[in-house]
């Protein structure tokens, strides 16, 4: 019930930022190995001013999707991110968990 | 992804309607499927028709082609027949399991907020409140009275619906003549065979709250894998 409710608002916001002019990119998990913190079909809205709702890991690699994401924005295109755990890793963009997951970040157009 | 697909998505969950968005992860080109509302076969529709019943998305290769799956499904039900003792567990274990429920039974004393606080209770006929509430593939339905002037008008309705899981109290013996009563209603043995009684898993439940955990375990099992055979 949660699950759905956050794919559901996720989705309206993205709406909602594009009818409102900015522009959106979506982030969707794909794939997971291990103990990954979302499940497959997870999904993150972003803004350009880099604003999002929605989660694709426990906050460990939101940060670097958007920094992505932003760069889609300008760019266009889409992306495929793997995200895996290493020591050095665990507390920049890698899973404190120890899982390993894929993120398909795209703009919507 | 295209703002008119983003749309056009809004518009079928609003409609609850079976959706998949299909992305070409290669060239990040999506399309949005209707499985179900086609009679089309082919293996990517195939693919998106078993992640919708799985209620699970999925990544799906057809050769050099591969795709990504996020499905879209309507909230699950449950209907559940006889505002019995069971019941009462039943309801709030199925709630925060993402069910909407509906407990369906016309006797008053049974089917009151007292018992029920939180619950949509419909004091219908089981025949009457069925046809209304339109079971469909996302529903569950549950018959709990052992009372076959209640239990068989909502056996027959779950019968001929495509409902993913029909389960039925009872004994094995009350198993036994319920299956003889709608064999003579005309139900065939594969109609039967979809319902699962005596309901629940074999976990050796004796409580309420027990045989509403063995209940909900068995359809969950179904839901998600399909069958409770390697169990």
């Amino acid at each position: 019930m949660l699950d759905k409710a956050v794919k559901d608002d996720v989705l309206a916001q993205a709406l909602s930022w594009k009818e409102a002019g900015k522009r959106v990119a979506l982030a969707t998990v794909v794939q997971t190995w291990g103990s990954a913190p979302r499940p497959i079909g997870s999904q993150l809205a972003i803004d350009n001013d880099g604003q999002m709702v929605g989660s694709v890991s426990g906050g460990c690699v939101e940060g670097a999707v958007i920094q992505e994401a932003i760069t889609l924005m300008e760019e266009g295109g889409h992306k495929m991110l793997e995200f895996g755990v290493t020591n050095d890793e665990a507390w920049e963009v890698g899973l404190a968990c120890g899982g390993k997951i894929r993120i398909f970040v795209e703009t919507v157009n | 992804m295209d703002l008119q697909l983003l749309k056009e998505l809004a518009e079928a969950k609003e409609a609850k309607r079976q959706v998949v968005v299909a992305t070409h992860v290669d060239d990040g080109n999506s399309q949005l499927l209707f499985p179900f509302e086609t009679d089309e076969i082919n293996p990517l529709l195939e693919a998106a028709r078993e992640a919708l019943r799985r209620d699970k998305p999925t990544e799906f290769e057809d050769g050099e082609d591969k795709w990504f799956l996020n499905i879209h499904n309507p909230s699950l039900r449950m209907f559940i027949v006889g505002a019995v003792h069971i019941a009462q567990k039943l309801a709030p274990m199925a709630a925060a399991s993402g069910y909407d429920v509906t407990v369906i039974d016309p006797r008053r004393s049974f089917g009151s907020t007292f018992r029920f606080p939180d619950v949509h209770l419909d004091d219908r006929w089981p025949d009457e409140a069925m046809d209304e509430l339109a079971p469909d593939r996302r529903t569950a339905i549950v018959t709990l009275t052992h009372d076959a002037k209640l239990d068989d008008p909502a056996l027959e309705a779950a019968l001929k619906s495509d409902v993913f899981y029909i389960g039925a109290l009872g004994s094995t013996r009350t198993n036994a003549k319920r299956h003889q009563r709608l064999t003579n209603k005309g139900f065939t043995e594969d109609d039967l065979a979809r319902i699962n009684g005596p309901v629940g898993l074999n976990i050796g439940a004796q409580s309420p709250a027990e045989i509403a955990i063995s209940i909900m375990a068995e359809i969950t099992a179904i839901l998600r894998k399909g069958s409770t055979d390697d169990l």
